[in-house]
């Protein structure tokens, strides 16, 4: 059938994942460092017992020596173990916020563009006007409100309450240009009803913008988690990213020059950005094959 | 301006308030505990204030609110108060007016978000144009990877890093705050330099975070600009290659970045928010992070609604200023 091998050029970019990489240097340097990260979190752990995040544990204060290879805080909580234990829960409630943001920007964006006329009037609109929206004050309002003992699933979800926007946007105006494609449109003929023309002929080809709004989600998601955290409204007893930084700034860790304290989260987060945004750059030229010629 | 696309976009600004303002109604009263109710108990409890003050606090809240009255009537009068801007008194600093503390901080961030997100779309822009143009000169290439790698930095991240390198180590610039300790705001000429030394740091580090995004986007508008039949005929004609940057390619690249500013202003704020807490800044950020760590919930409320009511009148007034910029942006839907 035309539809199916129409369909396949997009999904076929996953299985021949090697040789695509190569062919995607951006793709391949983002996965390269968020792999590090994971990596860091599932080795980590055998080499540094997770008792070292407990407070009092060590000698506050500590710069970086061979003993406490990333130094202590003020509460004697050791900086490495802190970064080893605490980057898998801020890349925790990213993945969480992220697939929720997905799902439901993906529900609304096959809706909205799919099927159009009032959904899509309601749901667009309703996408584009908390677009403009500081999205950290209507978290803050929802944390403060439920404040004191938060934990990081907690925390997930009160993020992911604004990571559907982007998804929707991205997916619905996708949807729109291929619910116009001839494949589709036989498909339509030969008697398919809305939702098969969706699941079997829309969403494969959607794949490489579900894949880039899906990083883009996460990414949404770390940067507003760290911004509640660093407010102070995240997971109090939990060694995330944002909660380290919180408390570093909490205990003034600049004027008393403990750059050990501050330093090493905001490496990881930028390692973390870093390869989030080179991933969804790569993926925009898989989607986009006009872009590839440009560097 | 056709009056349909005015009334979608007035509209949308007041569907945006109203929802602001519902959700600040809503939250509250979902969660099982009435939280400001509560923390004005725990004030009293700890004494804080004095009991017969909060009092007159608990008091003055529950004739606010008529938490005796239906919940529509709660309702309906919750969002009259709102639409007058009465935000009622802060918990922590009784009987000051919510709205006069924010009113005493929106001054100050206005200015510092304004004049850095200003600077850092032209900057921005004009570098992203220069990466898209062949004839640009090579060190613009050099500057691209460290631009596009504070872009991938939270604006207050960098803001922490910049205050451990030119405040703390160096001692260019002050650690933080508004204006030099001792001294109180005032419109004479010494402490405007004060004011301004002290929000170097904060604009740049909003700059420095930000120039990126808006060097990308700029960026892929110049390549497909750069395609165009016009910009192939002014070479053609022999037109020297700065005029053509700037009259033909510049010109109409930079277009769609000011919608894509419209879209961003929340975003701005967000991040500026935190800029303004990581250097005490004395603008509406620090006053939010204040009521956070002192669970001032007439003020966080308040707060949050006023702000998200200034970037909706923001994003009107680009809204409705796009069209006459740009005639090829129609008034329908697209």
């Amino acid at each position: 059938m035309v539809a199916t091998a129409e369909a396949q050029p997009a999904t076929g970019w996953f299985l021949r994942a090697p040789r695509a990489l190569r062919a995607y240097p951006m793709l391949a340097v983002g996965l390269v460092l968020l792999l590090a990260v994971a990596l860091m979190s599932v080795i980590g752990p055998l080499f540094v017992e997770k008792e070292r995040v407990n407070v009092g544990y060590a000698i506050p204060d500590q710069r970086p020596s061979r003993e406490y290879l990333l130094g202590t805080d003020t509460v004697g909580r050791q900086m490495l173990a802190i970064i080893i234990y605490g980057t898998p829960l801020t890349l925790k409630i990213g993945l969480i916020s992220g697939a929720i943001g997905l799902s439901v920007g993906m529900i609304f964006g096959l809706v909205s563009g799919y099927y159009g006329g009032f959904w899509d009037h309601l749901l667009r609109g309703a996408a584009d006007a908390f677009l403009t929206v500081p999205g950290l004050l209507v978290l803050v309002v929802i944390a403060t409100t439920f404040h004191g003992g938060i934990s990081v699933t907690t925390q997930a979800l009160v993020v992911s309450a604004l990571a559907w926007m982007y998804p929707t946007r991205t997916i619905r105006s996708q949807v729109l240009s291929i619910r116009e494609r001839s494949y589709v449109q036989l498909a339509r003929f030969s008697g398919m009803n809305g939702f098969e023309i969706i699941v079997r002929e829309i969403i494969p080809n959607l794949l490489p913008y579900l894949a880039a709004s899906f990083v883009g989600a996460v990414s949404a998601g770390i940067l507003a988690s760290i911004g509640l955290e660093a407010l102070g409204l995240g997971p109090q007893n939990e060694p995330t990213l944002g909660m380290t930084i919180y408390w570093s700034m909490y205990y003034t860790s600049i004027l008393r020059n403990l750059w050990w304290w501050w330093a090493p989260p905001i490496v990881v987060i930028v390692v973390i950005f870093t390869g989030l945004f080179l991933i969804s750059a790569g993926l925009d030229q898989v989607a986009n094959p006009r872009l590839r010629n440009r560097t | 301006m056709p009056l349909r696309y005015l009334l979608q976009r007035v509209g949308a600004f007041f569907l945006i308030v109203w929802a602001a303002a519902t959700i600040n109604f809503a939250v509250p009263r979902l969660s099982s505990v009435d939280p400001v109710r509560e923390q004005m108990m725990q004030s009293v409890a700890i004494g804080g204030s004095s009991a017969q003050s909060m009092d007159e606090v608990i008091k003055s809240y529950e004739k606010r609110f008529g938490l005796d009255q239906p919940l529509w009537k709660q309702y309906a009068r919750y969002i009259w108060d709102m639409a007058r801007f009465d935000f009622g008194v802060s918990i922590t600093r009784f009987p000051t007016r919510v709205s006069a503390m924010i009113f005493d901080a929106l001054p100050w961030t206005l200015v510092l978000v304004t004049v850095s997100t200003l600077i850092a779309f032209v900057l921005g822009s004009l570098f992203g144009a220069l990466l898209a143009w062949p004839r640009a000169p090579k060190f613009i290439h050099v500057l691209a990877p460290p631009l596009l790698t504070f872009s991938a930095i939270p604006y207050y991240l960098l803001g922490l890093t910049l205050i451990y390198l030119f405040a703390f180590t160096w001692r260019f610039f002050p650690l933080g705050g508004g204006y030099d300790i001792g001294s109180s705001p005032g419109w004479s000429l010494d402490f405007i330099g004060q004011a301004v030394r002290h929000s170097i740091l904060p604009a740049l580090s909003i700059v420095l975070a930000s120039m990126g995004f808006w060097a990308l986007g700029m960026r892929a508008m110049m390549v497909t600009v750069q395609g165009e039949d016009y910009v192939t005929l002014a070479e053609a004609k022999g037109l020297k290659s700065r005029r053509i940057f700037l009259r033909y390619a510049l010109r109409n690249a930079i277009l769609p970045q000011t919608t894509a500013l419209a879209l961003a202003l929340g975003h701005v704020a967000s991040g500026a928010v935190l800029v303004e807490v990581v250097f005490g800044y004395p603008g509406v950020g620090s006053l939010l992070y204040s009521s956070i760590r002192t669970f001032d919930y007439t003020v966080i409320y308040g707060l949050t609604f006023l702000v998200i009511v200034a970037i909706g009148v923001a994003t009107l007034i680009l809204d409705l200023l796009l069209p006459k910029l740009d005639p090829r942006i129609t008034y329908h839907r697209r």
